[in-house]
């Protein structure tokens, strides 16, 4: 489904991401891990648009993406979460995701109809599903910050995704937040079928949930595989994991 | 449709307040008929401009050159053309959007203070034009004595025009705020990255927030003609621009009848401090330093508070 080959970006001269690659296949939940600084957001921003990369391609259903403003790459299919909370504080919890929801439905110029009434059903139902409807009406800056980046998901949801990218979607949550988040990424991933792609510290999270991770290192790729093979292999050991007691999580 | 516009409070508030603003010239000496009739369209003109700046979080800095571009289209058009007088209203809004279509082609392209900063330059380049240019515009003497339709001749029939015009763009520019559009509007105001990336094409949508703020502006510069007869360069000079913005900031610019009574505000301000002293400007600086100190959420806003403790957005 997604396939980014040796990408490549530059700040300067700067290397932040340097050759790293990483296959995504549909109904995968890759997570990226990495040390701080490896490249892991610079790479989600390479692929869903917020940066045009230096080098290297970025395929999504067999077209290649790299460089496409960020709004076009949402319109084929990819959305995404921020690392820090990246929402509209201004707007209602139903508003924000309401906005995402109009945006997919090509609504943006529709300058006479009451927004009030569209896309209603469709915003709730998602507000349901993320569990924020009872908060609904709330003026989103008004939220506790783990209820703020769970309507980060809530948004990308709004473009009914087929790939989901989730930017550390537990930073900075409480244990029974994180665990709240990690059931709703398992519903995501199960009944909705969503393919995620996300990257995260919490390496408890990432080997409970993901089915393929991909270790970066200095903007690179170490190597992708099942958690079994990333967990035996050499290299992930001495440059990232450190030993083999964070290993056994 | 409208009852998911307005609630029954709203409605009968808003029936009441046009019941008596249609009553009034009828007990009014002719001045009061002439300052509310100009209100009338200031108000319109802040509300056009709240809507990129309040509603669009667009750093609007010189809305007046689309507020004059559409008075001067209009006196220009009456005066040259020949051709019955009420196609003018309907050719100078027009005008207008067309001057923030192409002005606007240029400073989307930037961001913030750099948007402002550009449209400053540009609309400057627009006055400077009109000042300039003798033959065609009257330079800085403007144009006089413009005629205007038998019906709008009266003060009372300005009154009356600009009050069901106003009425009508303000109910209009209402219902663009609270449309899918005005609803993405709000969502760039507050965070256009996120905007952009949950497939909005940002730069589209503040051209289209531009060109129909400048349209409203427009038919508010008609409006002007309306009541005063006559154009002169200094509707599209950049100090307008900033007199508009403090409207909007004192009426409350995230409510969204703020600006219309900021406008009513500094108009009477200016009309009545303006007997005593020619330094009327020195008030309005005093009233804007309480104002940043005490009401940040503008006039308005602080009585949506009082009233409404819970604290509505819009109004």
């Amino acid at each position: 489904m997604l396939h980014v080959e040796s990408i490549v970006k530059s700040f300067d001269g700067f290397l932040a991401v340097n050759g790293a690659t990483l296959k995504v296949e549909k109904g995968d939940v890759v997570a990226v891990i990495g040390p701080n600084g490896a490249g892991k957001t610079t790479l989600f921003n390479l692929i869903s648009g917020q940066l045009p990369p230096t080098a290297g391609n970025i395929w999504f259903k067999d077209e290649n993406i790299a460089g496409l403003a960020s709004h076009r790459v949402c319109r084929k299919g990819i959305s995404r979460s921020y690392q820090v909370v990246n929402i509209f504080h201004r707007l209602t919890v139903f508003e924000n995701v309401q906005v995402a929801v109009l945006s997919h439905h090509q609504k943006t110029f529709n300058i006479f109809k009451p927004a009030k009434i569209m896309a209603v059903k469709e915003t709730r139902d998602i507000l349901d599903s993320v569990g924020l409807l009872d908060k609904a009406e709330m003026v989103s800056g008004a939220l506790s910050h783990g209820d703020q980046k769970v309507l980060e998901i809530g948004i990308a949801l709004g473009n009914r995704p087929e790939l989901l990218i989730l930017d550390e979607p537990t930073a900075g949550m409480s244990p029974e937040e994180t665990a709240v988040t990690l059931r709703l990424m398992q519903r995501l991933s199960g009944d909705m079928g969503l393919t995620i792609l996300f990257c995260e510290h919490d390496m408890g999270m990432v080997f409970s949930i993901a089915n393929q991770i991909m270790v970066m290192q200095h903007g690179g790729t170490i190597i992708q595989g099942s958690p079994d093979e990333v967990r035996s292999n050499q290299l992930v050991r001495e440059a990232y994991l450190g030993g083999a007691d964070e290993c056994s999580v | 449709m409208f009852n998911a516009l307005f609630d029954v409070k709203t409605t009968i508030t808003g029936m009441i307040l046009l019941a008596l603003l249609l009553l009034l010239p009828q007990f009014l000496p002719r001045f009061y008929v002439y300052l509310f009739a100009l209100i009338f369209a200031i108000a319109l003109l802040a509300t056009s401009l709240n809507l990129v700046l309040g509603f669009g979080g667009m750093y609007q800095f010189h809305h007046a050159v689309f507020y004059g571009f559409g008075a001067y289209a209009f006196a220009l058009f009456v005066t040259k053309s020949g051709l019955p007088l009420w196609i003018g209203y309907v050719i100078a809004p027009f005008c207008s959007a067309a001057l923030g279509l192409a002005l606007g082609l240029i400073t989307v392209r930037l961001h913030q203070l750099y948007f402002g900063m550009l449209q400053i330059s540009l609309g400057s380049l627009v006055w400077a034009i009109t000042y300039r240019w003798y033959s065609f515009t009257g330079g800085d003497d403007g144009i006089h004595g413009i005629p205007l339709p038998d019906l709008v001749g009266s003060s009372t029939g300005a009154y009356y025009f600009n009050l069901i015009v106003a009425a009508t763009c303000l109910l209009l520019t209402y219902m663009i705020v609270n449309s899918p559009f005005g609803r993405i509007f709000q969502g760039i105001r507050d965070n256009p990255e996120r905007c952009q990336a949950v497939g909005v094409n940002v730069q589209k949508q503040q051209l289209t927030g531009q060109v129909l703020a400048a349209f409203f502006a427009g038919v508010a510069g008609t409006l002007f003609v309306t009541v005063e007869g006559s154009v002169f360069p200094d509707l599209m000079f950049w100090t307008l621009s900033l007199e508009i913005l403090i409207m909007c900031l004192l009426g409350g610019w995230f409510i969204f009848l703020g600006p219309a009574l900021g406008a009513a505000i500094i108009i009477s301000l200016r009309t009545f401090a303006g007997i005593y002293t020619e330094y009327w400007t020195l008030i309005l600086g005093i009233v804007l330093m309480l104002l940043i100190f005490f009401l940040p959420e503008g006039v308005l806003g602080l009585f949506l508070k009082k009233a409404d403790p819970a604290a509505k957005r819009e109004g």
